[in-house]
């Protein structure tokens, strides 16, 4: 008789092996990511180099690099990156901002801190396109709630081309600090006590402390925290996209929302969407070569 | 240098008390020890010295001064801590540096070198100072912070348990150099420690702790022989000494109903006691007045333990190392009837050391 049964027996008795366990697992996952990210990501690698449109009949011709030329000669599209470029920066350095603050005065004994944390992390929660309706009812120029509390009039923070940029980011920034947020209180709460400690009783000023003992821990994370940020303010799209439709300083995803299923130049919005892949994929290295760097020293 | 006061300190956390009523006075220049077991309260005690935690009640003086209302930055005292507590992703030099780049001190660079220049000297980290601090090994970790202590020229030096994370030849040889360094300094020094042998070999004198009080004050040779209870006598000693049950009529021992064996008395007891008996003082030899079985045998080297089994108790004994014992062979033993500790059986109070 058997006395004890290991896993590997127990899945035997029922006739499955390790392997077929394995496969279970793993190859609907595997399936999964060959349909739709694998053999788009490649599909579309082919319509950029064709004129296809998705709306018409017309068999797609072979263009070679005809659309990344025009692409890269637009000046238009050109304003369109600049514009990203800024607001990724607006944006980004915002939640780090206010993320990291947030997080260094969470970062202490204080009553209801797990309350409060939670309550911190709501905007973060919900979706892009609920916090952009919302937001668009307080930025509303005759009765929304901002210009009323501010007394700025009639202010149209939506429409107006200088100001526009700036209120997407502040509502991206809204979203999207309690991550930052997140990240950042994990990396302080890591640091040892008794380094605090130490610094203390080496008469060490509390500022003083922060730049040599706690900055340099939590860097990693930080920069953890802000390649996310930064990818995904690269691509902004649903919050500009319900916030401001179709405005004249637009952001680099929404030129290719447009190009791509507003005018159906489904080839030429392929190659514009691989050039953006490819600076994400350069800003985000540039990144982990410092975060290496970081955690090395 | 300084000299440390506590008077009538205590320490609670929440309804547990960590520390209570604990009276101790070191003086300048002194090698004080703090000694017990886990819990016992001498972190606590260390840390309140430090201006890390506040006494619930009680008093801390340093130099005659009150120093309950300051910071750890006021005190001015070095800590050293077991986990040793240096800045991650700074070199070794910097570290040393650390502390003299604090706006109190407002040191100038050539200063700041000279006394990196000492305390590297002093320690033998000269090749280290370029290094970052996760590039060294443990023991040099623990000498570059207490280089770090060392640069300050503080008023006193706490350490808590500065080598029990280090491997038994390291801690051997960093224990001699801390108490070199301790007397050429001067400095007054009160260590943390639950190693006895540590608190044995470095001491001037010991304090001995147990759950949050101090149970006995006094030189290593003191604490070693003459205990003020089962407690120290027990904790302080390796092998630990044998505390047996007996009885006590006139000057004879008789010990856990199994053998008798006289005693030099010197404190008027009958009746039931604790016979203490240092394994140094229970001699193995034929012709001796006992018989016991060899229980088990340890062989340290320079001497064995030997387990003697004598009914159903068990005692040890140092024998030189030449002697030749089997286990279970049958030997005979006598002790010393001069060193033979005696303790109230319920108080587990010494009842000889009172007298004397």
């Amino acid at each position: 008789m058997m006395t004890t049964l290991s896993p590997t027996s127990r899945a035997a008795t029922r006739g499955w092996s390790d392997i077929t366990i394995r496969n279970l697992f793993v190859i609907p996952t595997v399936a999964f990511l060959i349909i739709f990210n694998v053999f788009p990501l490649l599909y579309s690698l082919g319509f950029s180099f064709t004129d296809f449109r998705a709306s018409s009949k017309d068999a797609a011709n072979f263009v070679g690099l005809q659309n990344y030329a025009d692409i890269l000669a637009d000046p238009v599209i050109w304003r369109s990156f600049a514009t990203t470029l800024w607001y990724v920066i607006v944006s980004v350095s915002g939640q780090f901002v206010v993320g990291f603050g947030l997080a260094l005065l969470l970062n202490r004994p204080i009553p209801g801190k797990g309350l409060l944390t939670t309550l911190l992390l709501l905007p973060m929660m919900l979706s892009p396109v609920v916090v952009g309706l919302f937001w668009k009812l307080i930025y509303d120029p005759s009765w929304g709630i901002l210009n009323y509390a501010l007394g700025l009039g009639k202010t149209a923070w939506l429409t107006d081309a200088n100001l526009a940029l700036y209120a997407v980011a502040i509502t991206d920034i809204w979203m999207w600090s309690p991550f930052v947020m997140l990240l950042s209180l994990a990396g302080l709460s890591a640091v040892p006590k008794h380094l605090y400690e130490a610094a203390s009783i080496d008469r060490a000023s509390k500022l003083y402390t922060f730049f040599r003992v706690t900055l340099p821990l939590v860097a990693p994370i930080l920069l953890i925290a802000v390649i996310f940020r930064t990818m995904e303010a690269f691509k902004t799209f649903d919050i500009a996209f319900v916030m401001t439709g179709q405005p004249q300083a637009e952001l680099i995803s929404s030129r290719l929302y447009k190009m791509a299923f507003a005018q159906w130049q489904t080839g030429p919005a392929s190659a514009l969407a691989y050039i953006v892949l490819i600076m994400v994929l350069c800003i985000t290295n540039i990144y982990v070569k410092y975060l290496n760097k970081a955690k090395e020293r | 240098m300084a000299r440390i006061r506590l008077d009538k300190v205590s320490k609670r956390f929440g309804v547990h008390t960590a520390v209570s009523d604990l009276s101790i006075d070191v003086a300048d220049g002194e090698f004080f020890v703090l000694l017990g077991p886990t819990g016992a309260g001498k972190t606590t005690t260390l840390r309140m010295i430090a201006g890390l935690e506040k006494p619930s009640a009680g008093s801390i003086y340093i130099d005659d001064e009150n120093v309950d209302a300051w910071g750890p930055a006021e005190r001015d005292v070095a800590l050293v801590l077991q986990q040793y507590s240096l800045y991650p992703r700074l070199s070794v030099r910097e570290n040393l540096a650390f502390p003299l780049r604090s706006n109190v001190r407002k040191m100038s660079q050539p200063d700041i070198d000279k006394r990196i220049d000492y305390a590297s000297k002093t320690l033998r980290i000269t090749h280290l100072l370029d290094r970052k601090t996760d590039r060294l090994s443990g023991g040099e970790m623990q000498r570059v912070s207490i280089g770090r202590a060392i640069v300050r020229e503080p008023k006193v030096f706490l350490m808590d348990e500065p080598l029990s994370a280090l491997d038994a030849k390291l801690r051997e040889a960093l224990r001699s150099e801390l108490k070199d360094l301790q007397m050429r300094l001067g400095a007054t020094f009160i260590f943390v420690t639950h190693d006895q042998v540590e608190a044995m070999t470095m001491g001037d004198r010991i304090a001995v702790l147990n759950k949050g009080r101090i149970v006995q004050v006094g030189t290593p040779r003191d604490v070693y022989t003459n205990p003020r209870d089962t407690f120290v006598a027990s904790f302080v000693g390796s092998p630990a000494i044998n505390l047996l049950p007996g009885s006590l009529a006139g000057d004879v021992a008789s010990v856990a109903q199994a053998f008798e064996m006289p005693i030099t008395r010197s404190a008027a007891v009958e009746g039931p006691v604790t016979f203490g008996i240092r394994p140094e003082d229970v001699e193995v030899t034929a012709g001796a007045p006992n018989e016991a079985r060899i229980h088990d045998v340890e062989n340290h080297g320079i001497e064995k333990i030997v387990t003697l089994r004598v009914g159903e108790n068990l005692m040890r004994a140092a024998v030189p190392a030449r002697v030749e014992v089997k286990v279970e062979e049958a030997v005979r033993f006598s002790w010393n009837p001069d060193k033979v500790m005696l303790f109230d059986a319920k108080t587990g109070l010494n009842l000889r050391g009172q007298a004397a």
